[in-house]
């Protein structure tokens, strides 16, 4: 995608003076023209800027975890230090405190989980990169049914069809009249709109984000002019925008952490009937 | 039929400002009743902060609800 089409409506030209009026960006900066495109067994594969960035994740993430545990130490050091701080922090901070001892084996669920969500958030900022993967909606999307398909078939093993559906849609210690009620509710709340907004919370942050530094931006851009309020609304612009990158670091590692943390309480419901 | 009244211009910056009142009360009691949380009693501070990230991000979800869907269903 060449800056032309970012810089919307006026292309590099556009500026103060210039009459073209300020070329808000809109979700059009988050389309991206093919890198390549193929065809298999029917199946239409597009490969775009965010494909690659999606899979420079992966390959991030499993680098560096195979170079830091590749020779583990008793005692360790540099690379593998990182890589045990990680684990420490999904394990204690997260799994252990969440869903308690039974839910170590499913660290490495959670572990991968958080990795790859704050690096994906992370390539909004990153120079070159600079698209979240995680704003295309259909990678938050990816996710969240993935989690929703472990912890339903997961508390149906563990408490039985009867006893998972039973304890979630049928409340104990309630009117029976308001069945009536809490039924439909509680199968909405739970059912449909729980993973629904697990997808959209992560989407909207990064989508909000990454918006939102291309607003100012682009107002940098545009501002830069002869002109006393140009040259002061160009700087202030960009001084907005950096501060801003530097609160979308701190959003994008909360937004991976609240993704963690609901898919632990989502396993721990399903691993422990309410009481 | 006869308008009494209209509304023009960006018909989804009034609905994001409409959406984002209630979650920004909700938010606003969360984080204020998690800092008295932890003021009275500092050595729960993991589990207080815990919640109210997770009070947090369901409150949050309301506002960004109200964000999206301009984009959505167009203004």
């Amino acid at each position: 995608m060449s800056l032309n089409n970012v810089v919307a409506s006026g292309g590099l030209d556009c500026h103060l003076n210039s009459g073209c009026g300020f070329p808000a960006p809109g979700a059009e900066i988050f389309l991206f023209d093919d890198v390549a495109s193929f065809t298999i067994a029917n199946l239409e594969f597009h490969i775009s800027k965010v494909t690659i960035v999606l899979f420079l994740c992966v390959f991030l993430i499993l680098g560096f975890f195979i170079y830091a545990f590749r020779k583990p130490k008793l005692v360790p050091r540099g690379a593998q230090n990182v890589g045990e701080m990680g684990y420490l922090f999904i394990r204690d901070g997260i799994s252990r405190d969440i869903i308690g001892k039974d839910g170590d084996k499913f660290v490495p669920f959670l572990f991968s989980f958080f990795f790859l969500v704050w690096l994906s958030n992370f390539m909004g900022i990153l120079p070159f990169a600079q698209i979240p993967a995680t704003s295309i909606f259909a990678i938050p999307v990816a996710f969240a049914v993935i989690v929703y398909i472990t912890w339903v078939p997961l508390g149906v093993y563990k408490q039985g069809f009867g006893g998972f559906f039973g304890g979630m849609l049928f409340p104990p210690g309630v009117p029976k009249p308001m069945y009536v009620l809490l039924t439909p509710l509680e199968f909405l709340s739970n059912l449909i709109v729980r993973p629904a907004t697990h997808a959209i919370r992560l989407f909207a942050n990064m989508f909000a984000g990454h918006l939102l530094i291309a607003t100012f931006s682009i107002a940098a851009f545009y501002l830069l002019s002869a002109s006393v309020i140009g040259i002061i609304g160009s700087a202030a612009s960009f001084t907005v925008a950096v501060a801003l990158t530097g609160f979308e670091a701190l959003i994008q590692f909360l937004q991976a952490y609240i993704f963690t943390l609901l898919t632990a309480v989502y396993i721990s419901g399903a691993l422990h009937a309410e009481h | 039929m006869s308008l009494l009244a209209e509304v023009t211009g960006s018909l989804g910056s009034i609905g994001y400002g409409l959406a984002a009142i209630g979650p920004g009360v909700g938010i606003g009691i969360i984080f204020g009743q998690g800092v008295q949380a932890i003021a009275r009693q500092p050595e729960a501070y993991g589990v207080i902060r815990q919640n109210m990230i997770l009070g947090f991000a369901l409150a949050e979800a309301l506002a960004l609800i109200g964000f999206v869907a301009p984009f959505v269903f167009g203004v």
